[in-house]
């Protein structure tokens, strides 16, 4: 029995084991030494030091990338978060309560499935669908109206100020219903007494919120940073088929993700783009480890 | 706001002290103000569900304009209903051969995944051996890192595959197959730390009973375990099924080379269309192509809305 014990791991481990070491932790190791190297992909690798890492301080576009990532990092959690625990709330509290119970708006649950539908969509096809959306003439679908209203058009897209804020615009409309569904599930686990108990002591609807839903919901809101805190530094999807010459115009959208993308495949600087992942694995690491820092506190059982 | 007694269980209730008519009008302010509050919200709900349902009808019916409509008015309704757009987008767009491609990976990479996902997250959480954490952690590790840290070796060794004799044009760059054992390794960390903790959640008496009935331990993982984990493998089987189909990174690093775009999944596809909607200037055909790679997906989704927020939230809730 227990040589056969011994037999079915290793022939249940074997197959994920290997796959696993060698498709993706093998890659993973490689490229922590490519990094110091200035390999072209094609030549024998030349071991260089931290020469690409220096290289990366004088890169214009890199230093883009970095930024727009850090730009992503503070406004995609902080507007999706916002948006998302203020339609849940309208959907699983806003509604008027019938002898005590409260219950959610009148179509509660058609909304939540409208809202969670773009999630179920792949990016590629969202970027090319908001490509033709926000077209910068009167065709666009936005431009359309807005000049109807006498608004000139936006250059969404082309204009490198707007162009940015665009890629968030974009990124916010998928994830919201993702974690509208999410705050919701936590809404309906906090006990109605708590609720009525507020009621009864006068809280309205606003104070409600902040002083009731917002502090049991916590421990969801904090797991919801830290997911679309990590989706910051991804967007590589988006601005690869979205903006204009895969990050542009000009480097105005590019992200890291982009920037390895296009040193490996465009530019052939393997060693160097390998680098950039160092890189943007360090400043993951470091939001981790920040995040799990700044929001540890007590955890409230209800 | 003149007294605290004002909600609608007080009010019938009025304190002594105070004259009914005040504590009335004051519960009707209240009553009111709740009302709006409420409007407004649900206005705010409207907004959002029209946000995210006008841009999906405009591209449907897009697909139906002429190349001039198109570039018209933006919300003018198609002159005519024609669907040869979709003919076009299907067959000249190649539609028909990136929606096959994709369907074939994801069937075999999602299989794939929950057979080795689920296999190691058996063993891994009800057996204990020498090396078991170890393990366990060496794949938990793999969800810490991006995967564009990876993409840049993965690239080279799958292209290295390629020279392998006899098997190396099934692996190497381009290939299906290759793109489906790329998709199975890196859905292995989320597959194996999930199933894991659920396999752990599972009572012992029903495992230790088919022990002694004489089951060995591969018809005790397939007869009885797996079958009473099937929310869980549920749960992650669609995850899986939903990142994989929605990859974009892997497939445009590795299906690449020599005539590659017969073998391009459906998101590299749609992603190069629109530049070649625009050599050809056939953008109904775009649209179409756009139509018709989203209604499945509205499809699939109105029927299993449940099971996929489930499935997706999974993660998060863990």
């Amino acid at each position: 029995m227990r040589h056969g014990k011994y037999r079915f791991v290793a022939s249940f481990l074997a197959v994920p084991l290997v796959l696993y070491v060698f498709y993706v932790l093998w890659p993973y190791a490689q490229a922590f030494w490519i990094a110091l190297t200035s390999w072209n992909g094609f030549a024998p690798p030349e071991y260089t030091g931290f020469s690409n890492f220096s290289r990366m301080f004088h890169d214009r576009l890199f230093i883009k990338a970095v930024e727009h990532n850090l730009f992503l990092l503070l406004t995609l959690p902080l507007i999706t978060v916002a948006i998302a625990l203020f339609l849940s709330f309208m959907l699983n509290v806003g509604g008027r309560s019938h002898s005590g119970i409260r219950s959610g708006v009148w179509g509660s649950k058609f909304y939540r499935v409208v809202f969670f539908f773009p999630q179920v969509l792949a990016v590629a096809i969202i970027g090319v669908l908001f490509q033709q959306i926000l077209r910068p003439d009167t065709s666009g679908a936005v431009n359309g109206p807005l000049h109807a209203l006498g608004l000139g058009p936006i250059g969404f897209l082309t204009n490198p100020t707007v162009a940015m804020w665009t890629v968030l615009g974009v990124l916010v409309w998928q994830a919201v219903g993702f974690y509208v569904v999410l705050f919701s599930a936590g809404m309906v686990s906090i006990p109605q007494d708590i609720y009525e108990a507020a009621e009864l002591d006068g809280a309205n609807r606003i104070s409600m919120f902040f002083r009731v839903t917002l502090p049991l919901l916590f421990d969801t809101v904090q797991v919801a940073w830290v997911y679309l805190g990590i989706a910051a530094f991804d967007a590589f999807a988006l601005v690869q088929v979205l903006t204009v010459e895969q990050g542009g115009p000009d480097g105005a959208t590019t992200v890291l993700a982009n920037q390895i993308y296009r040193e490996n495949f465009i530019n052939s600087r393997a060693g160097y783009a390998s680098a950039i992942g160092v890189a943007l694995f360090f400043l993951t690491l470091t939001f981790a480890a920040l995040t799990i820092r700044l929001t540890r506190r007590e955890r409230i059982e209800f | 706001m003149t007294t605290t007694h004002t909600d609608d269980v007080s009010a019938s209730a009025p304190s002594a002290r105070q004259p009914r008519s005040h504590a009335a009008a004051a519960g009707a302010e209240r009553r009111r103000q709740v009302n709006l509050l409420a409007g407004l919200g649900h206005i705010a709900l409207v907004i959002w569900a029209l946000l995210v349902l006008l841009p999906l009808v405009w591209t449907f019916l897009a697909a139906f304009k002429t190349n001039a409509e198109i570039f018209g008015d933006a919300w003018t309704l198609p002159s005519h209903w024609s669907f040869a757009a979709f003919g076009r987008a299907w067959s000249k767009a190649h539609i028909s051969t990136y929606m096959f491609n994709s369907v074939i990976i994801v069937v075999f990479s999602t299989f794939g995944t929950m057979l080795f996902g689920s296999m190691a997250a058996y063993v891994l959480a009800r057996y204990r051996f020498w090396g078991n954490r170890f393990v366990y952690y060496l794949f938990v590790a793999g969800l810490a890192f991006p995967v564009f840290l990876a993409i840049v070796p993965l690239f080279f060794q799958v292209k290295n595959l390629g020279i392998v004799p006899v098997i190396g044009p099934y692996i190497g760059l381009g290939s299906r197959f290759g793109l489906i054992l790329v998709y199975i390794a890196y859905s292995l960390p989320f597959t194996v730390f999930f199933l894991a903790a659920f396999f752990k959640t599972l009572p012992n008496s029903i495992a230790e009973a088919a022990i002694v009935d004489g089951a060995s331990h591969t018809r005790l993982y397939f007869r009885v375990m797996l079958p009473m984990a099937r929310s869980g493998i549920v749960s992650i089987t669609i995850f899986n099924i939903l990142g994989q189909w929605n990859q974009f990174l892997l497939p445009v690093a590795l299906i690449q080379g020599q005539d590659a775009d017969k073998r391009w999944v459906l998101t590299q596809g749609i992603a190069n269309i629109s530049t070649q909607a625009g050599y050809e200037a056939d953008w109904p055909a775009l649209f179409a192509a756009l139509t018709l790679s989203i209604l499945p997906m509205i499809v699939v989704y109105a029927i299993f809305q449940r099971q996929i927020q489930a499935g997706l939230t999974a993660g998060a809730l863990k």
